[in-house]
């Protein structure tokens, strides 16, 4: 720290002096107060479901229905009794490998379909990408019953690739992807070309590694989304050992009555794989962001 | 024989031709540089030459053998972008060797040639860098390097200094003049920017609008240009053009005075178009080209540019820079008949 210059008296500045200045920050504090709270009730809004969750999960059945945050008998039996139910882990182990293969296919088919609408022209290119632009307007409750009569014509009801083929590419990811692919010089693909490299290669070799944070992006999304996945996996699956896990938890509890208790503790413990992910990916998406700001 | 040749080539974009027929033949080890505005064709056609552009009509001949329908990688060229086109996740090493994927050298023979050419463009210490650490001339000699490890044919250079600044570029030229000195191959370079076609050719070839308008050495185009195009577009500042009479074999100026060239193709009497270049025009006292007054002095140290207002319209004069005319300064201008150019104003061609 530097130290404080040795100033003749007159040419202090006065505590006056000081506080004339201050009219125009405070403005400038008034605003920074108004972004603060409104970030604040942003965070609350988004903290509290997850509170809510964990407290649930610490209750009484008898409890559960009070909307205090804190229990007042807290107890971790719901835990050992979810852990202890042998569904449990199946269904988490379907929502798993379901979640990753349907994570993988789409890092794999989107980027390559993004990919080839992006770099190469050939006739009809407009025309497929608007189609497969278009069906991002058709909402996945109409296409349920297609889906359905598919699955049940192919026989894979009730099945890994029943649950999963709606979703092994999805038009999002290819638009993400071709737009993304849009920022990768021409320059880069054409040096590979006279470098010897085919077409695949390149896309492999040149293209993939340059779109990384669209990558992260696009796995957080569709992981996310096959994770928290309810009504297909509902609907196409018929036995108990294929539910995947948001399915799986809402059979908790009877005819009679809901299970809160459980369904939050089997929620609160599905929440885990989804930080892993997130938190993994957050860094290439922050790194890409990083690499993007530099010059050339 | 020739190392590329390029015969009656054209290039149609649909129905509309942006190349008309080019022929160039370029030897073994030359040095060629295309130059020209924007918008002339030269980089498509670098491109034609490196098959990144398909051929629409002529033939390209690499080492002898016709290239138009071989791949990129088959036609032994490397080439060197604009904007580098260096692989920012990869470290120089790596951008280096990828030049080397398809070739069926032993790794540590790869190693080795990745050395030589470190070592070659003063790149040793920067192996494992990532192009993120290296400057802009660094990043241009990753992208040279990775072009020289093949040892192709023919090296095609898509104005590679255009991104770095004015001091950087004039010491990248220098050194992909000495490197092509050293290393030998050919090498055809594109660039808008004349300063680079003069410095570094062998032989310039200058386009407009899809035709070459003059195939020449430096010393060619400079001193004897075809038309009135090369002769504004070679030399800084441009070549003066002023309009002029040839009446009895005598060039007469705006202002009357008549002049007698010897060495006119033509003795048509008409209007002409004469070309005189900035250093060549001097202060005299008798034997007066053109008289006009100084409207604007533009000192560059040892030389002062000035703008002189005559009846045939503004002229730049390249002036002593230590006792230049005042601005307001009426000056008698006269020039060597040897360096005046006669061309012919209706076609832009030279009559001398």
């Amino acid at each position: 720290m530097t130290a404080a210059p040795d100033l003749p008296d007159q040419a202090r500045p006065t505590s006056d002096a000081l506080f004339r200045a201050s009219p125009s920050r405070r403005p400038r504090n008034m605003g920074q107060t108004i972004r603060w709270l409104l970030l604040f009730a942003g965070g609350i809004a988004m903290v509290m479901p997850i509170a809510y969750m964990i407290s649930t999960s610490l209750k009484w059945p008898h409890e559960v229905y009070n909307v205090n945050l804190i229990p007042e008998e807290p107890m971790i039996e719901n835990y050992t009794y979810v852990l202890e139910d042998g569904r449990f882990y199946l269904w988490f182990w379907n929502s798993l490998f379901i979640a990753t293969i349907t994570t993988v296919a789409n890092l794999f088919f989107d980027s390559l379909v993004g990919y080839t609408l992006c770099k190469f022209r050939f006739p009809g290119r407009k025309l497929v990408f608007i189609a497969i632009l278009s069906t991002l307007m058709i909402p996945t409750e109409m296409l349920v019953i297609p889906w359905y009569l598919m699955s049940q014509s192919f026989g894979w009801l009730d099945s890994y690739w029943g649950i999963m083929f709606p979703g092994l590419m999805t038009a999002f990811g290819t638009f993400l992807m071709k737009q993304f692919f849009e920022s990768v010089p021409d320059d880069f693909i054409e040096a590979a070309r006279i470098d010897g490299l085919n077409e695949l290669q390149i896309w492999w070799t040149v293209a993939m590694p340059l779109v990384k944070p669209a990558l992260a992006a696009l796995a957080i999304f569709v992981f996310l989304g096959n994770w928290t996945a309810f009504l297909w996996p509902l609907i196409v699956t018929n036995s108990t050992d294929m539910y995947t896990l948001p399915v799986g938890l809402s059979s908790f509890g009877d005819e009679a009555d809901v299970a809160w208790e459980l369904i939050m503790t089997g929620a609160a413990i599905s929440t885990i794989p989804t930080l892993i992910v997130f938190l993994i990916f957050q860094r290439f998406i922050i790194r890409g962001v990083v690499m993007a700001g530099l010059k050339g | 024989m020739a190392q590329l040749a390029l015969r009656n080539l054209v290039k149609r974009y649909g129905s509309t031709e942006v190349l008309h027929g080019i022929n160039l033949e370029v030897a073994d080890g030359e040095f060629v540089v295309f130059v020209g505005p924007s918008g002339c064709g030269k980089s498509t056609t670098l491109r034609m030459i490196a098959g990144l552009e398909e051929v629409s009509d002529g033939v390209i001949e690499i080492g002898g053998r016709e290239v138009n329908h071989l791949e990129p990688k088959e036609r032994d060229i490397a080439m060197v972008f604009q904007n580098y086109a260096i692989y920012p996740h990869m470290s120089v090493r790596k951008n280096i060797a990828f030049g080397l994927r398809s070739s069926k050298m032993s790794k540590p023979d790869k190693a080795r040639r990745i050395e030589e050419v470190a070592g070659i463009l003063s790149m040793t210490e920067l192996l494992e860098r990532k192009p993120s650490q290296l400057s802009g001339g660094q990043r241009q000699r990753v992208a040279i390097g990775r072009a020289m490890v093949r040892d192709p044919s023919v090296f095609l250079f898509d104005e590679p200094l255009s991104n770095l600044d004015a001091q950087l570029r004039t010491q990248m030229r220098l050194e992909i003049k000495k490197l092509h000195q050293r290393v030998g191959n050919t090498i055809v370079f594109v660039t808008h920017d004349q300063v680079e076609a003069m410095t570094m050719a062998d032989r310039i070839v200058i386009m407009k609008d899809g035709r070459i308008q003059q195939v020449g050495t430096p010393d060619e185009v400079y001193h004897r240009p075809q038309n009135t195009f090369v002769a504004r577009f070679i030399g800084a500042p441009s070549m003066n053009m002023l309009d002029a009479e040839m009446s009895d074999g005598r060039v007469i100026m705006p202002q009357g005075q008549a002049i007698q060239l010897g060495g006119l193709t033509t003795a048509q009497p008409g209007r002409i178009t004469l070309g005189v270049r900035p250093d060549d025009l001097v202060p005299v006292e008798s034997d007066m080209l053109i008289q006009g007054k100084v409207t604007v002095r533009e000192p560059l140290g040892s030389e002062t540019l000035i703008y002189v207002d005559t009846p045939g319209g503004e002229i730049v004069v390249k002036a002593d820079g230590r006792k230049p005319p005042a601005v307001g300064e009426v000056v008698r201008l006269g020039a060597d008949p040897a360096n005046l150019h006669v061309f012919d104003r209706e076609t832009g061609m030279v009559l001398r």
